[in-house]
């Protein structure tokens, strides 16, 4: 099934900065479709209120982390199946298990470069 | 006690009838003395010498100026360090997205060509994410070292009171002392403290 480019994508972040790069990176990768959280509350809340197609979220954020989000939406009848990709500095295997285990799409270690999410967002989504 | 010996026997006590001092001392004691006690008495004013001598030692290390000097200034500057990167990465961002919104005015190789270094810039720029979050366990970090000095001010407060007061903070006459090349050396200023290129330029003005 061809990708929908115009699908609500949530990218979360607790620095702006990486979400302004988020934006771009996918802005040219023809997603202009970007809405922003900058914790995991209030990435869950906009999740609940109106329809995504893809999460990108980093872990590290208060009060809510990626990975309790990551739980949420699992646990949530409407939003489990969402594709969730977790995009974090935190690169030990025990992190990548526990996104796994929570039922994480896709991990990415930050830094990453823009071929890496591409391949990623392919991955999760299929080609575009 | 000592004054009742006095009273009796004077300032002044042979040598022979210390024994009999100490004895009427230890009569005045309740409850059987045995030499296991005066060993434990001995361990335990040793104890309490080592105490007293640590406090001081503690009290010495000024935890206090630890606290409101050092961790502060300390924090402060990481805190200057996550605003600068901040402030540079968007800078950069602003005028990469000024490229791009361009970018269709160029030819096609032009473009991809631009687009590429766009693309890396932007890869770039997620060093302040990292050199952020990696700040944060340093805050972090330094937040549990003030946590610690908080105890150590609590339990030896008065100990560095007393300290303070025997070795008072020694005031310099900074008008009438030398700068030295290594005091000059104060690295980048927080925000209100240095001076502004317009200010500099006023005070350079002034020797003329």
């Amino acid at each position: 099934m061809a990708v929908d480019m115009n699908m609500k994508v949530l990218i979360v972040d607790d620095y702006k900065t990486m979400l302004r790069i988020l934006r771009n990176l996918l802005r040219q990768l023809n997603f202009n479709n970007v809405d922003e959280a900058s914790d995991g509350a209030e990435a869950l809340a906009k999740l609940r209120e109106d329809k995504f197609g893809l999460v990108i979220s980093d872990w590290n954020m208060e009060p809510m982390t990626g990975i309790q989000l990551l739980r949420e939406v699992r646990a949530d009848d409407t939003l489990k199946h969402l594709p969730f990709i977790m995009i974090t500095a935190e690169s030990k295997s025990e992190n990548v298990i526990a996104a796994k285990e929570a039922g994480v799409s896709n991990y990415i270690v930050k830094p990453f470069n823009a071929e890496t999410l591409k391949t990623k967002l392919v991955s999760v989504l299929g080609e575009f | 006690m000592l004054a009742k010996i006095r009273e009796t026997r004077g300032d002044r006590v042979d040598v022979g009838d210390v024994g009999e001092v100490v004895q009427s001392m230890l009569a005045t004691l309740q409850g059987d003395i045995s030499a296991a006690d005066i060993e434990l008495y001995s361990e335990l004013q040793s104890l309490s010498d080592y105490i007293r001598a640590a406090k001081l030692e503690i009290a010495m290390l000024r935890p206090d100026t630890v606290k409101d000097e050092h961790l502060r200034t300390a924090s402060d500057e990481l805190d200057a360090i996550v605003q600068a990167t901040a402030e540079a990465t968007n800078a950069i961002m602003d005028s990469t997205e000024q490229i791009e919104n361009v970018m269709s005015e160029v030819d096609p190789d032009v473009q991809a060509a631009l687009m590429n270094a766009t693309t890396g810039i932007y890869e770039a720029c997620s060093f302040q994410d990292i050199t952020g979050q990696r700040i944060t366990k340093v805050v972090k970090a330094l937040k549990h070292i003030e946590e610690t000095v908080d105890g150590l001010l609590n339990a030896f407060g008065d100990e560095i009171e007393r300290y303070k007061l025997e070795n008072p903070d020694v005031v310099v006459d900074e008008t009438a002392k030398e700068i030295t090349d290594e005091e000059l050396l104060q690295g980048p200023q927080l925000e209100g403290k240095g001076n502004s290129q317009e200010e500099i330029d006023k005070l350079l003005a002034s020797f003329d």
